[in-house]
């Protein structure tokens, strides 16, 4: 479409008629695509271009209005050119303002990160439009600092909401800032709590980076906030949106001042590198040069051979372990540290002498806490508790699921007993498994949070890995490798692992409550069900573990957290792979279909992306199995 | 076929508490009695006889907190003290007295030993570290004026002083002092003009002691790691790294070259006193007696060469005398 000014007053409207036409029909893409292109290059340096091309937005009507503006937006190639098509629209017209600073921030979430920035760096071009920009951030800190969005909302819109708070915090200026620094904070202290309870690491790690840039753009001197995370790709994304803007806004103001430090601290620092460049060339040459013959060749060393490194020796009985470990002697901590290191392998090789103080081994390592600073001391202290709970399975066990409901436990230290329990199922089931686990430790706590495990996401690999195993050969048989056979030692002892845990889980206590606020620790157990379960494939107490797990998922179904939802519906995959298809279909006939019915409302309604995912192969799993059922013949 | 190392001459036991700094006076003519002066962790500066291997006076000044520095002031009547209750105590023990003459309150709360050196007859410069972080106040004896205070300069970063040694060049009265701090740095101050004048990093963790030889502008410096490090001063009174040794055990509390600047002896973490030569610092003799950590040791100052002794100090409370290299 090519339209020449031939008049001077040339009557726009048909054009923008047929325009918002064509948009609402769903041609957005074709006309646009030529259209803004052309206007681009026209607007340029021409104004009267630009006033007509702004009258050719106005005069759009309303009801095609939205097509366009949501058009216009996704195709201009920057925020200046947006400024220049639509000028001030969403200032004149209501029905724009209400899709650029509502509808497309905070009702939809599907655009890319390019469109967020066209947008409000074009609301930040123009003096009108910058009071649009405040209420914008207003209501976007409002969305991101509530609970019941953080809790309820998918990722993706956390994350889209999260990238858009970003940007419009770069485009602000000093006075700006100072003007709503009061909600600011208020939004970002409650923001920061409702994010950090999640129980999911990427939420965390999402309300920690934006934290961080609202603090740093408050407060330009002085300590700013800062969070401990693992770096990754989305958070130097969501960090570079925040310093990209160009010349205009605050951020030069703030490399001033960076710089002006800078230039303060070189001044001391010449001095000491003046001396430095002296010394770094060392003198090598002086030796040789010293030809004369030196007097200390009268002297003759005597023998050194026997200095060697000193090394401190560690215990070599387990009684003496206990005794360094226990003991409140707080001088020797060099023993200390050589028996933390010994501990698991002096356990693993004498198995009857640790059986003999298994319980008070496990009772010491489970209160152990670190004195000196061992690299690994976490993980040293959860091979041996794996290595004693192994070599001694019923006592300890009985002990460990005791503690988990006991009074005045951490919850870093309920959440070492699951996973103790875990990884030492794992090596009494699996002789494959034995030495080479792959859980790395618990993350680095920050800021008193309770670290997350990724354990979860390993098993849930195996486990998918599994069910797809399962859904597509279900007719080859196994093809994997033969391994040499052992008996199957968590066949006597998984029920002692299994029960004790499910008990009491809606019983709480003063200091631990799981149904209440302790949902982190509610979704570890929860996860850790499902792997026992898992690992009892084959062992005589799996139906009666089946039918309690069923249970309990059961009663928690509806739970708020979508970590405990994932975990539930891992339990529900666990149950269906371990259980033989025969008992279920026997002993928990209406149960599973109550369950079928209660996967497909999963399947269909629930926000969390990885529930649904979830949902979907559990259903397929029950078909896959009842088919092959059926295929044999009974 | 290299000799086993020596077994030390004699042991001196009795002090009952660690030992952290020895001092040896025996330079004296004929009758007078060679001396031992240690100073322990129970605040007990002991005097020992090295005829008898007893121990002739316990002199109790520091109101039993731990003593780290002893030093005496031109003979062995004169004695200056140093220890944790931030006081420098100077002692009068001529014709059997036992009493503190006079005491410097330094407000100093660290382990930095101070360093004394004589500019006349009677006068005294000393170097110790003052109360304010990372300051090195310089005091002349008897007078306790202060003749200035050694700051670095803001954001140095240096951390705390850990040691000292205040010398003078033989040509000029110009006193200067190396100061190891916190941050693994030696510095050079010029004293009289208040100002540093080099600056060399040479460890990564404090620099826990250093010696100095004026006459080859040679100092050595030990740290918490493994290196020791030998550097110089040139003629524009600028510090250069010679060389490094490493060791095979970290952490060195005190090093100490020999009066006839033949050889050093280190007293390490791994309980090991260790003997080099000062030249090339070639490792000549390794001395495991102690069962703890070596904290101190000093030279004697005999002058008869033959008589020259090593005593080391360790935590094991014992006091380990050696003869070794006395002959050359």
């Amino acid at each position: 479409v090519y339209f020449i000014p031939g008049g001077l007053d040339c009557s726009i409207s048909f054009v923008s008629h047929v325009l918002g036409k064509v948009c609402i029909h769903g041609r957005q893409k074709d006309i646009l695509g030529v259209l803004v292109p052309r206007l681009t290059d026209l607007t340029k340096s021409d104004c009267i271009w630009q006033r007509i091309c702004w009258r050719l937005v106005e005069c759009v009507p309303d009801r095609w209005m939205e097509a366009v503006v949501l058009g216009f937006v996704q195709r201009a190639p920057g925020a200046d050119v947006l400024s220049r098509l639509l000028g001030n629209l969403v200032v004149k017209n209501k029905k724009a303002q209400f899709v650029v600073t509502q509808k497309m921030l905070l009702l939809q979430y599907g655009h890319t990160t390019a469109v967020l920035q066209n947008l409000l760096g074009y609301l930040s071009l123009d003096s009108l439009r910058r009071t649009l920009l405040l209420r914008v951030l207003q209501e976007l800190l409002e969305t991101w600092s509530s609970s019941s969005a953080v809790k309820h909302s998918p990722a993706e819109q956390q994350l889209y909401i999260s990238k858009a708070v970003l940007i419009c915090l770069s485009h602000l200026k000093e006075p700006e800032i100072e003007s709503c620094r009061q909600e600011l904070l208020t939004s970002m202290m409650e923001g920061v709590k409702c994010h950090l309870d999640s129980s999911l690491p990427q939420l965390r790690r999402l309300g920690m980076v934006v934290a961080e840039a609202i603090s740093l753009k408050m407060s330009t001197e002085g300590p700013v906030l800062k969070f401990e995370y693992e770096e990754d790709d989305e958070t130097r994304e969501l960090k570079s949106l925040l310093v990209q803007t160009p010349s205009s806004c605050v951020v030069p103001s703030l490399l001033d001042d960076d710089r002006s430090e800078k230039a303060g601290a070189a001044l001391p620092l010449v001095l000491e590198s003046n001396e430095k460049s002296h010394t770094a060339a060392p003198l090598m040459p002086v030796e040789e040069s010293d030809a004369e013959l030196d007097s200390d060749d009268d002297l003759i060393p005597y023998d050194m051979s026997e200095d060697k490194e000193l090394k401190i020796k560690a215990p070599v009985y387990i009684r003496d372990c206990i005794e360094v470990l226990a003991g409140s002697r707080s001088e020797d901590v060099d023993k200390w540290e050589a028996t933390v290191k010994a501990l698991e392998s002096l356990v693993r090789n004498n198995p009857a002498a640790t059986r003999e103080v298994s319980v008070e081994l496990a009772k010491i390592l489970l209160h152990l806490e670190e004195k000196t600073c061992i690299e690994g001391f976490v993980e040293l202290r959860q091979r041996a508790q794996v290595a004693v709970l192994t070599t001694d399975p019923i006592p300890v066990a009985k002990y460990l699921t005791s503690q988990f409901y006991s009074l005045n436990y951490s919850l870093r230290q309920r959440m070492d007993i699951l996973d103790v329990l875990v990884l030492a199922a794992q090596e009494l089931s699996c002789p494959k498994f034995h030495g080479k686990t792959k859980h790395s430790g618990a993350q680095k706590p920050c800021i008193h949070l309770l670290p997350g495990s990724d354990s979860s996401k390993g098993w849930r690999r195996i486990v998918d890995e599994r069910i797809k195993s399962k859904t597509r050969r279900f007719d080859m048989g196994q093809s994997r490798v033969e391994l040499a056979s052992r008996p199957n030692e968590f066949n006597s002892v998984a029920g002692y692992f299994f029960f004790p845990l499910i008990q009491h889980f809606d019983r709480p206590l003063t200091t631990f409550d799981l149904l209440g606020e302790d949902h982190l620790v509610l979704g570890r157990l929860v996860h850790t069900l499902a792997i026992l379960m898992y690992l009892a494939v084959n062992t005589v107490a799996v139906t009666a573990m089946g039918k309690a797990l069923l249970e309990f998922v059961w009663a928690l179904r509806f739970h708020t957290d979508s970590y405990v939802r994932q975990g539930l519906l891992s339990c529900i995959s666990s149950l269906l792979l371990s259980v033989p298809m025969e008992r279920i279909l026997a002993d928990m006939t209406e149960e599973l279909l109550e369950t079928q019915s209660w996967l497909g409302d999963v399947m269909e309604k629930d926000p969390d992306g990885d529930c649904r995912r979830l949902a979907v192969q559990n259903l397929l799993l029950m078909e896959n199995l009842k088919k092959k059922l059926e295929a044999v013949p009974s | 076929m290299a000799l086993p190392p020596p077994d030390p001459q004699f042991v001196l036991r009795g002090t009952s508490a660690p030992v952290h700094t020895l001092h040896f006076s025996c330079g004296g003519p004929e009758p007078d009695i060679p001396l031992l002066f240690s100073g322990s962790e129970n605040g007990f500066i002991h005097v020992w006889n090295l005829k008898t291997h007893r121990v002739d006076t316990a002199l109790d000044g520091h109101g039993r907190k731990s003593v780290y520095c002893v030093e005496t002031m031109s003979g062995k009547d004169r004695l200056l003290s140093q220890g944790r209750d931030q006081r420098i105590c100077l002692w009068d023990l001529a014709e059997g007295r036992t009493s503190v003459t006079d005491s410097v309150f330094t407000e100093h709360v660290g382990f930095c030993r101070c360093s004394l050196l004589k500019v006349a007859q009677g006068r005294w410069l000393m170097a110790m570290a003052a109360r304010s972080l990372e300051e090195v106040q310089i005091l002349e004896l008897p007078s306790k004026t202060s003749v200035c205070t050694l700051k670095p300069e803001v954001g140095a970063k240096l951390g705390m002083p850990m040691c000292l040694k205040l010398w003078q060049l033989s040509c000029g009265p110009q006193p200067l002092l190396l100061a190891g701090y916190e941050d693994g740095s030696v510095v050079l101050w010029n004293v009289s003009m208040g100002k540093a004048l080099s600056q060399l990093n040479c460890h990564q963790e404090p620099v826990m002691s250093l010696d100095f030889d004026s006459e080859k502008a040679k100092g050595i410096s030990g740290s918490s790691e493994k290196v020791l490090s030998i550097w110089s001063l040139n003629e524009q009174q600028n510090l250069q790294v010679y060389k490094t040794h490493e060791l095979v055990n970290a952490g060195i509390s005190d090093i100490t070259i020999r009066p006839d600047k033949k050889i050093l002896a280190t007293a390490g973490w791994d309980h090991r006193i260790r003997i080099f030569g000062w030249k090339k610092l070639k490792p000549l003799a390794v001395l495991d007696y102690h069962t703890a950590t070596v904290h101190c040791v000093s030279f004697s100052d005999h002058s008869t060469p033959r008589d020259r002794l090593l005593a080391a100090g360790s935590k094991d409370q014992r006091i380990s005398v050696w003869s070794i290299y006395a002959q050359t």
